[in-house]
């Protein structure tokens, strides 16, 4: 780059980074306040990784089940998540998510539908009663397109392929961000006095994952090196059920909505091996013997549910013991069957994108034969710490954090169907408080220029070093020390192996080169997202070297239980001077009249 | 793994090169893994060969609709196309889809679509019932369901002969995809809209000559046709022209 730099500049009062269903939810709330707003995405409209959700949403909607209420929703959540939620977030998502869901529906989605004509709802890991809206199970796309064609028809810009990789400051406050064209290679600054990070997960630092290419912690990574803290970094979600089988489908997710209507996971022998896998924590709500189980799907007001039905935590470390142990199916999975239980046709109709993806990618029919199914990462629980009622980072002004980016909500370990409500919910909260924020800010905004120059010399860097590291084989080699080291269960000595890895794969990755054009290069848009990937995987090995015992989706060998102590604070990861610090930080307290609601049952 | 692995079998890929300037197909030479896709395929060129090869891609699993491209001259979405359909020994081409313009590689400019989205009107509702939910019965949204089942691959727009063959056909048509979003609000039990005029003047619903080449590459199985199409077309007919005369039209084979 000689002299100044060449960049078209957009001025706006809202950036909303991400168009899933946070980011999407965030604009139109955005645009209806009538404050001028713009999406940023990497991927087309439409193809963001909200597209992938399955099984439902979840909300006490009370259709099928009228004894269900927030205060149930926001005790499971909490439950589920081994109380290191944020409260507050968690009670103002059972609270709304209601709302949130009846208004797809005035914006064109169209659920499936109880017998008198209300919206259906299905079961769930971790849902005292069926709560999640549905579509079959193609929830996530259902939800998508409903956002998608609310968002164009409000008149939102949308700046398609194009990828934000840095926020500009000015002092404490958050004034823009830098991004380039993905098709041209052209950069563009955002002057914005708020900024809305809605840029999902990170599951592309391990090897097996159910998430796409775009989810490479970008808002994790720059919310960091703009100086915000990430919380609960050490939590990762591995999916109980993945694909395992052939190899070029290993990880993709299979529902959980498979378990919900009536599938159970078994081993080799045909045992359903969950039943020996019931945690203390959760034994006075869970069948013990089959018979019960059975009975459940039928009559759920005398019976206790199925441990097919657990969290997604305790299933998936089920899971891995029993492929440790010897009991695994053929290719290292374990097999759920829903076949036995269900009629082809009610398979087709509730589960068509299941039934289609075993028959075409791996030459099984749902109808007749078990799956076989393992953990894959999914989720990450951690993210940036905001405040729950504005979705404000915490010690920065105009940056705001909603969806999987942002951390608090689950605690450590999410149920199922927690996601898509947590994104319209937050989503909404982003969108308003980011839009009452610009229209209180005062003064000009002004965007460092050297700041910008700084961002587009880093870009570009890759581009000039034609002989470097091929990108590609340095992910690579990141995701197997992620799933090998900081996997599922995890122990010291390979946490600290992990981060002196990922050390050496950080002065790799400075030395990474890029062939061809500017021109849609996807390998020089990998070796700048690989940066953000190796931020985060430090992140989260850090973290989980701090967390000395085992709770939610961070399990210890070392420490195999949860440790009164650690059941108070979150960990903190925050970055000075370049530097990752970490620390733990007392959680906020929860007010008496929550606390009573876990005081019935244990 | 107990399963023996098979004898490995390597394929000649023969993928488009190139952007709005030109470009050829070349040739990648790739050991194959089982149970591969053609997407598998090329993220190993990617990954191992040409890291600047070109294409979109999001799930992997036939749920976005973003690796649409040509495989042997047929539209395919590449990560639901597996490799053991074809012949072994004969080399497999990748193209671009051949609809929109280049962008580079597998990479088009599909922003065509995303105008016609934006000049649909807008859902609107009736007003909701005294609770303030809304009532419908499962077998009212069951044509809607299929329809919303759409993951907008653009391969029934690809496959269009009025805008793949007739490029000055683009401006007044908008395809498959957006009739197929037509009729579901035509058919939503709570819409109160009525699209007819743009469905047959600005969508150009006029232009469709039924030949059911947008249904047979619908990788989510739409009658895009048989569902959408046609009745939309009676729709608008019946709307727009005397009964009478429309009959003597048909009568006398258009």
């Amino acid at each position: 780059m000689n002299g100044l730099t060449q960049y078209e500049m957009h001025e706006y009062d809202v950036v909303v980074i991400g168009a899933g269903g946070a980011g999407l939810r965030a604009a139109i709330e955005g645009a209806t306040q009538g404050v001028r707003t713009a999406i940023v995405c990497k991927s087309l409209l439409g193809k963001a990784h909200t597209v992938m959700a399955e099984g439902g949403i979840a909300a006490a909607l009370r259709n099928v089940w009228p004894e269900d209420s927030w205060q149930v929703h926001f005790r499971d959540t909490m439950r589920g998540g081994k109380m290191l939620n944020h409260w507050r977030m968690a009670q103002l998502h059972a609270q709304e998510a209601p709302d949130r869901v009846l208004e797809l529906e005035r914006w064109g989605a169209l659920f499936d539908r109880t017998k008198d004509g209300r919206i259906l709802q299905r079961d769930f890991g971790g849902h005292r009663y069926a709560r999640l809206a549905h579509v079959g199970d193609r929830t996530g796309l259902e939800m998508i397109r409903t956002l998608q064609q609310h968002a164009v028809h409000l008149g939102i810009d949308v700046f398609m392929e194009c990828t934000v990789n840095r926020l500009l400051k000015d002092g404490d406050r958050v004034t823009g961000a830098v991004a380039y064209w993905r098709q041209s290679g052209k950069f563009v600054v955002f002057k914005a006095p708020a900024v809305v990070l809605a840029t999902g997960g990170i599951g592309k630092s391990y090897s097996i994952t159910s998430n796409s290419w775009e989810y490479t912690g970008d808002g994790h990574a720059m919310a960091l090196h703009a100086g915000a803290d990430l919380i609960d970094m050490e939590f990762v979600q591995f999916h109980p059920t993945g694909m395992v089988w052939p190899p070029s489908v290993r990880g993709i997710l299979v529902t959980e909505g498979v378990r919900g209507d009536g599938g159970t996971l078994r081993n080799k022998a045909g045992e359903r091996f969950m039943f020996r896998y019931i945690p203390e924590f959760f034994r006075a709500e869970t069948a013990d013997n089959e018979a019960e189980a059975d009975r459940w799907y039928e009559d759920k007001k005398n019976n206790r549910r199925t441990p097919d039905l657990l969290p997604r935590d305790e299933v998936a470390r089920a899971i891995n013991a029993e492929v440790k142990a010897g009991r695994g199916s053929p290719h290292g999975g374990v097999f759920l069957d829903i076949c036995t239980r269900r009629a082809p046709d009610y398979i087709r109709r509730r589960l068509p994108s299941m039934y289609h993806q075993f028959k075409e990618l791996a030459g099984v029919d749902i109808t007749k034969e078990p799956m076989e199914v393992g953990p894959t990462c999914h989720y990450v629980m951690g993210g940036v710490r905001v405040d729950p009622d504005t979705t404000a980072a915490v010690g920065l002004s105009g940056l705001f954090a909603a969806g999987e980016v942002a951390g608090g909500m689950h605690g450590s370990n999410r149920l199922g169907g927690n996601s898509l409500s947590d994104l319209l919910v937050f989503g909404r909260r982003a969108g308003h408080y980011a839009a009452e924020h610009a229209r209180a800010a005062k003064g000009t905004l002004s965007i460092d220029g050297r700041q910008v120059e700084a961002a587009v010399r880093d870009v570009m860097a890759p581009v000039e070093r034609k002989t470097g590291e091929n990108p590609y084989a340095i992910q690579k080699d990141l995701q197997e020390v992620m799933q090998s080291l900081v996997g599922i269960i995890r122990t010291e000595s390979e946490l600290k192996e992990a981060v002196v890895q990922i050390g050496r794969l950080e002065e790799r990755a400075a030395r990474v080169g890029v062939h061809g054009s500017l021109t849609y290069n996807p390998g020089w848009h990998l070796a700048l997202d690989l940066q953000h990937l190796l931020a985060v995987s430090g992140a989260i090995a850090l973290a989980a070297l701090e967390r000395k015992e085992s709770r939610g989706g961070h399990t210890r060998d070392d420490h195999p239980g949860p440790d009164p102590h650690f059941g108070k604070v979150n960990v903190v990861v925050r970055m000075r001077d370049g530097q990752l610090q970490v620390t733990q930080e007392p959680l906020p307290a929860m007010p008496s009249e929550l606390g009573t609601l876990f005081e019935e049952k244990k | 793994m107990t399963t023996a692995p098979s004898p490995t079998r390597e394929v000649s890929m023969h993928i488009f090169r190139g952007d709005a300037e030109g470009g050829e197909f070349r040739e990648y030479r790739v050991a194959l893994e089982e149970g591969w896709v053609v997407l598998d395929v090329i993220h190993r060129i990617q990954g191992t060969q040409a890291n600047d090869l070109a294409v979109r891609w999001n799930c992997k699993a036939g749920k976005c609709g973003s690796c649409s491209a040509e495989v042997n001259g047929k539209p395919r979405l590449m990560c639901m196309t597996r490799m053991d359909i074809f012949p072994e020994g004969e080399p497999i081409t990748v193209a671009p889809l051949k609809t929109f313009p280049l962008v580079k590689d597998l990479v088009t400019d599909v922003s065509f679509n995303y105008e016609a989205a934006r000049q649909i009107p807008a859902f609107r509702p009736r007003p909701p019932e005294a609770d303030g939910t809304y009532r419908m019965m499962q077998e009212d949204i069951d044509r809607g369901q299929e329809f919303r089942k759409c993951i907008e691959c653009f391969l029934c727009q690809n496959v269009c002969h009025v805008i793949r063959d007739h490029d000055d056909n683009k401006p007044q048509f908008f395809g498959p995809r957006f009739f197929v979003r037509l009729a579901e609000l035509d058919m939503h039990p709570l819409d109160t809209l009525d699209r007819k005029e743009l469905i047959r003047a600005r969508a150009g619903i006029g232009l469709c000559n039924i030949t059911k080449c947008c249904t047979e590459v619908c990788p989510e199985h739409i009658k895009i046709t048989d569902n959408a199409i046609i009745p939309l077309k009676e729709r608008v007919v019946d709307d727009h022209y005397d009964p009478v005369m429309w009959v003597l039209r048909k009568l006398g084979g258009k």
